[in-house]
């Protein structure tokens, strides 16, 4: 069912992320999602990068297209439309997780890091961004994490190049039992090769076209999944079955196209 | 025979259920899995000529657990490109129904031919989408269009030809008999009922494109009544379509007269696992009731 909400609260994140956060009952489990809906303009999937015990639920919109530049503009007291939340959610039971996040990709994983935290499990975290300016959450992480790896692109912070780049190093010199991942496909795909290599169980939230969000559509077909109910997050082993994975993507009209 | 098992214009299904169009269709994997689910058999998504995005979103809008409201618009990947996903269920054995659409008598008669080459079992043509400017129900509830849709359609194929209507005008029975004329081997009805929703806090229709198309439990009495009222008029087997959840809904449509059934927002709801409900509950129903198959039971509230 659809309800309004009230947006209470915007944090400009980086230049080009920002969160709204704004008071919504359902209980929602970390790794989830809301269908958000600007009137006259879309509705779209977004993972909750706040959830309970936090009395603000929160998403966090990276600029990508129209309908996402439109969030970012949004102000304190703008109602938007909502449903969900949907999908599954991270497994919190491991107890030394390695989050490894691309650019918006650490929103997703920020509020599972947390509850796994809370639980008592230690959380490490690799975040890798364009630029040092566009590295999501990095004070949020720091204030729980055991160690916080950071990469960027062009170099202005942390290590050069892609965050998979630091796998190796990490992964060998510590122990962890999971790998949790969220960020661009390629990206992921490495990631659960390096968890593979060093034996640690991978998670990893997908993204794909959302339509229904109720396992109806088929919009978000991933192989003989629907992204919107089984997943958004799938373990290592269902990934690496599925062809489409870091390889295909369906369009609009359903038609698979290269990631 | 099993008690179950079906036959409608020569062709079989192992039970009545069928995934209905529109959902889960998009991928070839899907089709499979609603097969393996328990399903019957599976209708395609509606495939046109070209690739088609639909609507932008909002394209769903819930209705507590009564009733769905939808607008998509029609997606899909053109015929084309679809022919991997048919291809991918029929190597795994599924029976496939393949629904078109198509603005012309011609269009829907390509299309049906390029599914037939497909190899699929039988085709449903999509007479009845109540939110496609130029489709479904603007060319399905005209008697005479849909009547040149059927006939261009049977003489391009081999395969059984359903026609799937519209309850969203005044006559059922009017164009139940215009697809039966035409040659139509059998009737799939019902398609959504035009419906709207309003959000009142934006004071605008929820829907990107505003109408759409109800679903669910709500229009299961719209469903009996057109299946009702065709089985009184035409002679074709008819496939019964609208709000089918429970095996009861399946039992009162069989008596209503349909022969074969399709279930769409019911498999959302359940993960696919309502097929196996259906199937179970309606064995014991028939049982029960003392029909030694699904056929004893077609029209049989007619004879009352």
């Amino acid at each position: 069912m659809r309800t309004t909400v009230t947006i209470e609260e915007v944090v400009r994140e980086t230049p080009s992320t920002v969160t709204l956060r704004f008071r919504y009952a359902p209980t929602a489990l970390p790794g989830q999602f809301v269908m958000i809906w600007l009137p006259g303009d879309d509705e779209v999937p977004m993972s909750l990068s706040y959830v309970e015990p936090e009395p603000l639920k929160g998403v966090t919109v990276k600029v990508m297209g129209a309908t996402s530049r439109h969030f970012n503009q949004l102000e304190k007291g703008v109602r938007v439309g909502i449903r969900g939340p949907y999908g599954n959610h991270f497994d919190l039971t491991p107890s030394n997780i390695l989050l490894v996040a691309g650019g918006s990709g650490a929103a997703v994983l920020a509020p599972a890091a947390e509850a796994a935290h809370r639980r008592g499990s230690k959380v490490s975290v690799a975040l890798g961004a364009t630029t040092a300016n566009e590295i999501l959450f990095r004070d949020r992480f720091a204030r729980f994490a055991e160690e916080v790896f950071l990469s960027t692109d062009d170099g202005t912070e942390g290590r050069k190049g892609f965050v998979t780049n630091l796998l190796p190093e990490i992964l060998s010199s510590r122990k962890f039992d999971a790998v949790w991942s969220c960020g661009p496909e390629v990206m992921m795909v490495k990631t659960l090769r390096a968890s593979e290599e060093h034996g640690v169980p991978f998670f990893g939230s997908l993204e794909r076209q959302m339509k229904c969000a109720i396992n109806l559509c088929d919009a978000c077909a991933f192989g003989p999944y629907h992204v919107c109910t089984e997943g958004p997050v799938f373990d290592g082993k269902t990934l690496a079955s599925v062809e489409d994975f870091g390889t295909f993507k369906r369009d609009a009209s359903g038609q698979r196209v290269r990631a | 025979m099993d008690a179950l098992t079906v036959k409608v214009a020569g062709v079989e299904f192992r039970n009545p259920f069928l995934l209905a169009s529109g959902i889960w269709g998009e991928s070839g994997a899907s089709l499979h899995r609603a097969y393996v689910a328990g399903a019957g058999g599976v209708v395609t998504k509606s495939i046109g000529r070209e690739p088609r995005t639909g609507y932008p979103n909002p394209t769903i809008e819930r209705l507590d657990d009564w009733g769905l409201l939808n607008a998509m618009g029609l997606p899909n990947p053109g015929i084309k490109n679809y022919a991997e996903e048919v291809r991918f269920a029929l190597s795994k054995g599924v029976k496939v129904v393949g629904s078109v659409f198509g603005g012309t008598p011609e269009e829907f008669a390509l299309l049906s031919v390029e599914m037939e080459k497909l190899g699929v079992g039988s085709i449903e043509l999509n007479l009845s989408c109540p939110h496609a400017k130029g489709y479904g129900s603007e060319i399905g509830a005209d008697p005479e269009l849909l009547s040149e849709v059927v006939r261009a359609v049977k003489k391009a194929v081999k395969v059984p030809v359903w026609a799937k209507l519209t309850p969203n005008t005044s006559d059922p029975a009017l164009l139940a008999a215009a697809a039966e004329s035409a040659g139509a081997d059998a009737i799939s009805a019902i398609n959504t009922v035009r419906a709207l929703a309003i959000d009142p806090v934006g004071m605008r229709p929820v829907l990107y494109h505003g109408l759409g198309g109800l679903s669910g439990p709500a229009i299961k009495p719209i469903g009996l009544a057109f299946i009702w009222q065709a089985y009184e008029k035409v002679r074709i087997p008819l496939v019964g379509i609208g709000g089918i959840t429970t095996p009861e809904d399946a039992f009162e449509y069989l008596l209503a007269g349909a022969t074969l059934l399709e279930v769409g927002t019911a498999v959302a709801d359940s993960g696919g696992t309502v097929f196996h409900t259906l199937a179970d509950g309606l064995r014991e129903i028939l049982k029960e009731r003392g029909f030694g198959n699904v056929a004893e039971a077609v029209g049989a509230a007619h004879r009352k």
